[in-house]
Order: C-alpha cells, then sequence, then structure tokens
C-alpha cells in the first residue's frame, strides 16, 4: 500500500481522531481501568448483600440468644461523618485543580480525620457488642459486611495519606491528578456502600 | 512487505520478542504483550500436561470395575486437583495469553493499556500453580471436594490443620481470581481506548469481540465467586456458619455463588475460541465472514445471557418448581445467539476454496465437537431430562466435549496459525496433521463412551463401578492414553520448528489483519507507525485496502506525523 491515496481514504473526521488519539494519555486509561475496576468490585458487595438479604429473610431466629438488637445512634453519628466526609473531599479536589494547595491539603486532611473517625467508632461498636464472629449467621453477616467495608475504609485514609505526602513533592501534581481523582472516587464509592449497609444492617431489624 | 524488508528490521537493534534467539527474556519480568503473552500460553500448557497427566492416572484407575490402582482418596483428589488445574492453570490462563498476544495486535496499539500490571497478573499464576500444587505434599493431601467445592464436603477438614488441601485450593482459586481480574480491566481498557485510529466497532475482528464480551463476564461474575470462596474459607478456618447446615448455615447458597460464576466463566471459556474460528474460517475459506455484524453482536448477547442461566447447574438441588421453568427457558434461549454462530461459519465455509492444512483442520474438528456438545447441553437445559442424568457421566461427556473438543482443538488451531506470526518460522504440516489426526480420534474415542455410561447411569466421581459398565470404560481409558500420546508430535513439531523451521514470510496464509501487516515475529511495540483502518475486517475477495498507510514503516507523509511518536 503507498502512501500516495493516503488523503483520498483519509477523511477528515480520521485526521481530528488521529491528533487526538497519538498522544493517549495513559492517565484517561488509568482513570477508566480504574472505575472498570470499581464496578467490578462492587459486586463482590452485591453479593454479600445478597447472601444477607437471604439469611434475613430465611432466618428463623435470626437474633442470636440474649441479643436485642444493634444500638443505632452512635452508627447514624459516624455514617453522618462518613457521608459529610464526601463532600469535604469534593472540596480537596477543587481546590487541587485550582492550584490552591494548601486548600487542598486543609480539606483533604479533615476528610482524613473523618475517615479515621469512623473507623475509631466502628472499633469502639464491636468491642462492646455482646456477640461475635461466630454467633450464628447474624454475627457473620455483621462482621463479614462490616468489617470488609472497613477494610476499605481503612484502605481508603492510606490512599489519602499518600496523596497527602505526595502534594509536599515539587510538582507532583503538575502532569496530571490521577492519584487524587481516582482515591476521591473510591472514597465516594465507600461511602454509597456504606450508606447501603447502614440501611440493610441498622434500619432494617 | 516481502522477506527483503524483514532482513532490513532484525538486525536493528530492538530484539523481536518470540524469536528463538532471545529465549532468556521468557524468563524475566518483560512488559511486552507479546512476551507476555508466550509466557501465558506456555506456562499453561505445562500445567495443562500435569492436568493430563492426572487425567490418565484416573483413566488407569477406571479401565477396571475394582479400585486397584490408586485408594479412593487419592482418586478424589485426582479428579479435584484434574478439574481445577484445567480449569483455573490451563484454560485461562491460555486464553489470557493468546489474548495478550493478538488483541493489541489487531487493533493496532503498541501494547497493552496497563504493561507492568498485565506483567503483575502473569506471574501470579506461576505463584498460585505452586500453592496448588504444594497441596499434593501437606498431611491429609489435596482438596477431595470436586472443583466445585461444594459445602458441607469442603468443610470437613478430618486432618483439623489450618493449612490443608482445602484451605490452600482456596487460596489459589481466590488469587486465580485476584489475576483474572487484573486482566480483564487491562484488556477491556486496551480495547475501548487504544484502537487504532478509523478503527470503529463495526471494523473491530471478531476475535477483539469475543476477548471483549468474555473479560466482560469475568469483570462480572468473578467478585461473586471470590465472595463465595472467601466466605467458605472463614468457614473453615475461623469456624463461622455461613454455609454450614449443622450451625444452621445454608450450603445452596454456596451453590448459587459457586455458579453465578462458574456457569459465565464456561463462556469466557468459550467465546475467544468462537473468535479464533471466525478468524480462521474466512482465511482458509478465502471468503469474507457470513454475517460479521451479526456475530460480532452476538458475543455480547452471550454475555449478557450468560449470566441468568446458572441455576441449570442446580435443577437437582431441591430448587424450587418456578426457578427450574425460567432458567429452562433462559438456557435454552442462551443457544440462539450460539447457534447463529454456528450457521455463520457454516455459511463461511460453504462453497469456498477451502485450504486444509492444520490450523483449518482443527478449527473444523473444534467446531464439529462443539455442535456435538452444544446438542447435549441443549438436551441437559430440559430439566426432567437432567435430573436423570445429573451428576452421571453424561455430563462429563457434555462439557469434556466443549472444554476437551472445542476449546482445546481450537487452541491447536489458533496456534497452528498464529505460529509463524509469533516464532518468525513455518511448522511441519506432516506433524501438524497427525497430531490433529490423534487428538481427533482420541477426543472421540473418551468421551463419547461417557454419553451411553451416563444415560445407563454410571455416577461421576467414582474409582470403582458395576462390571456392566465396563465395555465403555475400557474405550474411554484407551481413548485417554491415545490423547495422552498425540500431545508427543505437537511438542516435538512447536520445540523443532521454533528453533530450526523455515522462515516464516509476513503473512504467510494471505490473510487480511493488521497483525499480518508487520514482520514475523513483529518487532517490539509492533508498528511503527499506527495503522489508519479504512475498512472492515475480512475484506477476501474485494480489493480494498484495510489500512491508508503502511504500518511497518516510517511515515513519509506529512499526514502521519503526528502519530508516531
Ligand atoms: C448450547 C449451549 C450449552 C447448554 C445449553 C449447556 C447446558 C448445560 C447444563 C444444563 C449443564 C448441567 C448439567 C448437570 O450438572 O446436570 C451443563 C453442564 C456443564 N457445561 Fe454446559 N451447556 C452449554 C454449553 C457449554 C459450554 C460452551 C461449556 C464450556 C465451555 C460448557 C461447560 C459445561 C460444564 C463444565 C458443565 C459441568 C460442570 C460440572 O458439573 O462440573 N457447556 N451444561
Ligand atoms: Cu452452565
Amino acid at each position: 500500500m503507498s502512501t500516495a491515496n493516503l488523503d483520498s481514504t483519509v477523511d477528515a473526521d480520521l485526521q481530528a481522531q488521529m491528533a487526538h488519539g497519538a498522544e493517549h494519555e495513559e492517565e484517561d486509561h488509568r482513570l477508566f481501568g480504574f472505575i472498570v475496576f470499581l464496578l467490578s468490585e462492587s459486586v463482590i458487595f452485591l453479593s454479600f448483600f445478597v447472601g444477607y438479604i437471604v439469611y434475613k429473610t430465611n432466618a428463623t431466629d435470626w437474633l442470636p440468644a440474649g441479643v436485642e438488637g444493634l444500638e443505632v445512634r452512635e452508627p447514624f453519628i459516624n455514617t453522618v461523618v462518613l457521608v459529610s466526609s464526601s463532600f469535604v473531599i469534593y472540596f480537596a479536589e477543587r481546590f487541587l485543580h485550582k492550584e490552591n494547595l494548601w486548600g487542598f491539603r486543609t480539606f483533604w486532611f479533615l476528610t482524613m480525620a473523618m475517615g479515621s473517625f469512623f473507623l475509631y467508632g466502628q472499633a469502639v461498636e464491636w468491642l462492646g457488642l455482646p456477640f461475635g464472629f461466630r454467633d450464628g449467621l447474624f454475627g457473620g453477616t455483621f462482621y463479614l459486611l462490616t468489617g470488609f467495608h472497613g477494610l476499605h475504609v481503612l484502605t481508603g485514609v492510606l490512599l489519602q495519606g499518600i496523596m497527602l505526602g505526595r502534594s509536599f513533592l515539587p510538582n507532583n501534581y503538575a502532569g496530571g491528578e490521577f492519584g487524587v481523582v481516582s482515591t476521591s472516587l473510591f472514597w465516594h464509592f465507600v461511602d454509597v456502600i456504606w450508606i447501603v449497609l447502614f440501611i440493610l444492617i441498622y434500619v432494617w431489624q | 512487505m516481502s522477506n527483503a524488508t524483514l532482513e532490513a528490521v532484525s538486525p536493528s537493534l530492538q530484539p523481536q520478542p518470540g524469536a528463538p534467539d532471545n529465549w532468556r527474556r521468557f524468563f524475566s519480568f518483560s512488559t511486552d504483550h507479546k512476551v507476555i503473552g508466550i509466557q501465558y500460553i506456555v506456562t499453561a500448557f505445562i500445567f495443562f500436561l500435569f492436568g493430563g497427566l492426572l487425567a490418565m492416572v484416573m483413566r488407569g484407575e477406571l479401565i477396571t470395575p475394582e479400585a486397584d490402582l490408586v485408594d479412593r482418596t487419592v482418586y478424589n483428589g485426582l479428579f479435584t486437583m484434574h478439574g481445577t488445574i484445567m480449569l483455573f492453570m490451563w484454560t485461562f490462563p491460555m486464553l489470557n495469553g493468546l489474548a495478550n498476544y493478538l488483541v493489541p495486535l489487531q487493533i493496532g496499539a503498541r501494547d497493552m493499556a496497563f504493561p507492568r500490571l498485565n506483567a503483575a497478573a502473569f506471574w501470579m499464576v506461576p505463584v498460585f500453580g505452586v500453592i496448588l500444587t504444594l497441596s499434593f505434599f501437606v498431611p491429609g493431601g489435596p482438596s477431595q471436594s470436586g472443583w466445585w467445592a461444594y459445602p458441607p464436603v469442603s468443610l470437613q477438614n478430618p486432618t483439623g490443620n489450618l493449612i490443608n488441601g482445602q484451605s490452600l485450593w482456596l487460596l489459589a482459586v481466590a488469587l486465580s481470581g485476584v489475576s483474572s481480574i487484573m486482566g480483564a480491566v487491562n484488556i477491556v481498557t486496551t480495547i475501548f481506548r487504544m484502537r487504532a485510529p478509523g478503527m470503529g466497532w463495526f471494523k473491530m475482528p471478531a476475535f477483539c469481540w469475543t476477548v471483549l464480551s468474555a473479560q466482560m463476564i469475568q469483570l462480572v461474575g468473578l467478585p461473586a465467586l471470590t465472595a463465595g470462596a472467601v466466605t467458605l474459607l472463614l468457614d473453615l478456618t475461623v469456624g463461622t456458619s455461613f454455609f454450614n447446615p449443622e450451625l444452621g448455615g445454608d450450603p445452596v447458597l454456596y451453590q448459587h455463588f459457586f455458579w453465578f460464576y462458574s456457569h459465565p466463566a464456561v463462556y469466557v471459556i468459550i467465546l475467544p475460541i468462537f473468535g479464533v474460528f471466525s478468524e480462521i474460517f474466512p482465511v482458509y475459506a478465502r471468503k469474507p465472514l457470513f454475517g460479521y455484524r451479526v456475530v460480532a453482536v452476538s458475543s455480547l448477547i452471550i454475555t449478557g445471557l450468560s449470566l441468568i442461566v446458572w441455576v441449570h447447574h442446580m435443577f437437582a438441588s431441591g430448587t424450587p418448581g418456578w426457578m427450574r421453568m425460567l432458567f429452562m427457558f433462559t438456557t435454552m434461549a442462551i443457544s440462539v445467539p450460539t447457534g447463529i454462530k454456528v450457521f455463520a461459519w457454516v455459511a463461511t465455509i460453504w462453497g469456498g476454496k477451502l485450504r486444509l492444512n492444520t490450523a483449518m483442520l482443527f478449527a473444523l474438528g473444534g467446531l464439529s465437537t462443539f455442535l456435538f456438545a452444544g446438542i447435549t447441553g441443549i438436551m441437559l437445559a430440559s430439566a426432567p431430562f437432567d435430573i436423570h442424568v445429573n451428576n452421571t457421566y453424561f455430563v462429563v461427556g457434555h462439557f469434556h466435549y466443549v472444554i476437551n473438543g472445542a476449546v482445546v482443538m481450537g487452541f491447536y488451531a489458533a496456534i497452528y496459525h498464529w505460529f509463524p506470526k509469533m516464532t518468525g518460522r513455518m511448522y511441519y504440516e506432516g506433524l501438524g496433521k497427525l497430531h490433529c489426526a490423534l487428538t481427533f480420534i482420541g477426543i472421540n474415542l473418551i468421551f463419547l463412551p461417557m454419553h451411553p455410561l451416563g444415560l445407563m447411569g454410571m455416577p461421576r466421581r467414582v474409582a470403582s463401578y458395576d462390571p456392566e459398565f465396563a465395555f465403555w470404560n475400557v474405550l474411554a481409558s484407551l481413548g485417554g492414553f491415545l490423547l495422552g500420546v498425540s500431545t508427543l508430535p505437537f511438542i516435538l513439531n512447536m520445540l523443532s520448528s521454533w528453533a530450526q523451521g523455515k522462515q516464516a514470510p509476513d503473512n504467510p496464509w494471505r490473510a487480511i489483519g493488521l497483525e499480518w501487516l508487520v514482520s514475523s515475529p513483529p518487532p517490539h511495540e509492533n508498528f511503527e507507525q499506527l495503522p489508519i483502518v479504512v475498512s472492515a475486517p475480512y475484506g477476501y475477495g474485494s480489493d480494498e485496502p484495510l489500512v491508508a498507510n503502511d504500518p511497518a514503516h516510517k511515515p513519509t507523509h506529512d499526514l502521519t506525523e503526528g502519530v508516531s511518536p
């Protein structure tokens, strides 16, 4: 094939596409890939939710002996803190976008603090509960769901720590903000999962 | 391009992945998709031989009605490890290898979207392969609960050790899932975002369509299996009660988790092989793929339907009647898009000028075994019939016709077809045809007798049986040994052709496709300039060019300046 027929066969649309496609930014791929990953990850939670619903609706004696139910007040406060942190992280991202690094760091740190508060609250709740992991399907699903979600919160906080540290490297975010954008996306994901979890476990008793 | 230009390319500083002179790179953490593809395929093939060896011990046991060759518990371990190795260590990695090698070349990309993730995903395969193999050596031996690992059988743990065959099995399967998810994210991103300029969806080869559809299944299904495996592991090690009926758990829920993934998984397996058929038939029949667009889209329809048929594996698990009806219907529905593909291939071959070399023969053999398996599949889809033959050799016959018939033969077809591209050498036709004949005869000899056996009522997963079943079992065992022997000409052919075969031209089959426009083997990063695709694939018999430039050479024209780095 000679290059002579290029002009005739390549139309303007294609030329534009070529110019655009030439420097496929790696960043774009990473964000796309990360979203694909999150969608897939959400199916694990979905499976756990479905399992929980099946167990709960079929159980004859759901609560282990001596257990009355779950206290909702503290978990509710925890929920409010975690859900609000989704807004806080959004502002942090906006600051970074406007290249206001200290604004970014302040709000980003605040998110981390709220996430840590959530984890602390959850630990306190776990320690005060009268049932364990092996106390029937109720105990099993409760610790599995909250524990698996808690692991995600912990991951989120650790990722935020890394991104915070990286903001002190000179010019780190000049080339793009993939790390921050994806961490924040992950955080929203963890939040949404928690809302479903809260409804399933605490509201529907 | 001619051989002269090949000569001009090879001595360049970029080594060509696949050429025999630099085999050491296959033992490195290379991020080149072609190296990784071959790494996957060779590693998987070694496990294929291992799994095959286990199968031959089993066939040795079954050649007589008594359990004499191996102990019953050993036999349980053998079929469990055979099934697990064949699926998680052979089939999935092998298909990932084909996808890795071919997809970037076929869509006109220089590599996968995430080359390092790609290498990491591959290197997990030997890791979990070793973990699984180690379970032969722990006290109590490997898992004996079959590749399903249904509780309560899988929860027994007679030795009481924390590290036992079953927990290692679960660990290996979970790691395999992580590796597959990493691969799936990579492949899906690559296909969505890195197609060459001009390659719209309906200019993409059918193989890439099937790979995309298969990997989407992985993304949706695997997490469910992971959820099931993690909870089973907790039951086994921590003592929770999710699936343990003694403690109030629900073992059938595990079956749902398992089959929600593992039914779609059979389409993860067969779809890329459908893709291979769609690539190979047009080349050797010299005709365009019949109904290309429909064939392409039917893969996606299969993806969708495959997610709603899983309960056909549980017709006999106390499943309520309405569920049986529903899933019987969806299962039958999924054979429609599958049937469309079969018709398209037949129509492609029909009236074509057939070139019956090894790749084409394997593809035809794979198509015929698939057809047979599809028919037994539809029989099984009907709940009343299934309840009759559930857990008998009929089911074993059905799925081996697909997995050992269509998938293994399709794999061989792909290897012969792309061998010249991968290595730059031609294989020996004679040895290839011998290999094909032995394989085809072996497969039918071992798996055909399983159907009458199943109808007579011989249960699967037993080490001994009633003497009335002996005749068919002897035949099957002989077929099994023949199948084992059939790998020898293949291995001989591959090794000797790779080392000293005739130099392959860039396009030995006069095939149409981006991978055939570059040298054999393709250079590092594949294309000097990204191809500009201007027509649909499979343009056999038309003189429309596939691309508007020559991707194997540096651009000489202003227009393409922006394309090459
Ligand atoms: C026309 C399409 C197909 C239909 C209608 C179909 C139907 C079925 C049904 C109903 C069963 C359950 C039998 C039982 O356990 O009682 C089954 C088992 C099985 N099928 Fe298929 N099938 C089809 C294609 C395939 C394909 C393409 C593959 C693999 C690539 C496959 C692999 C399997 C496997 C592995 C099992 C048995 C799993 C086990 O019990 O260990 N099938 N099939
Ligand atoms: Cu199935």
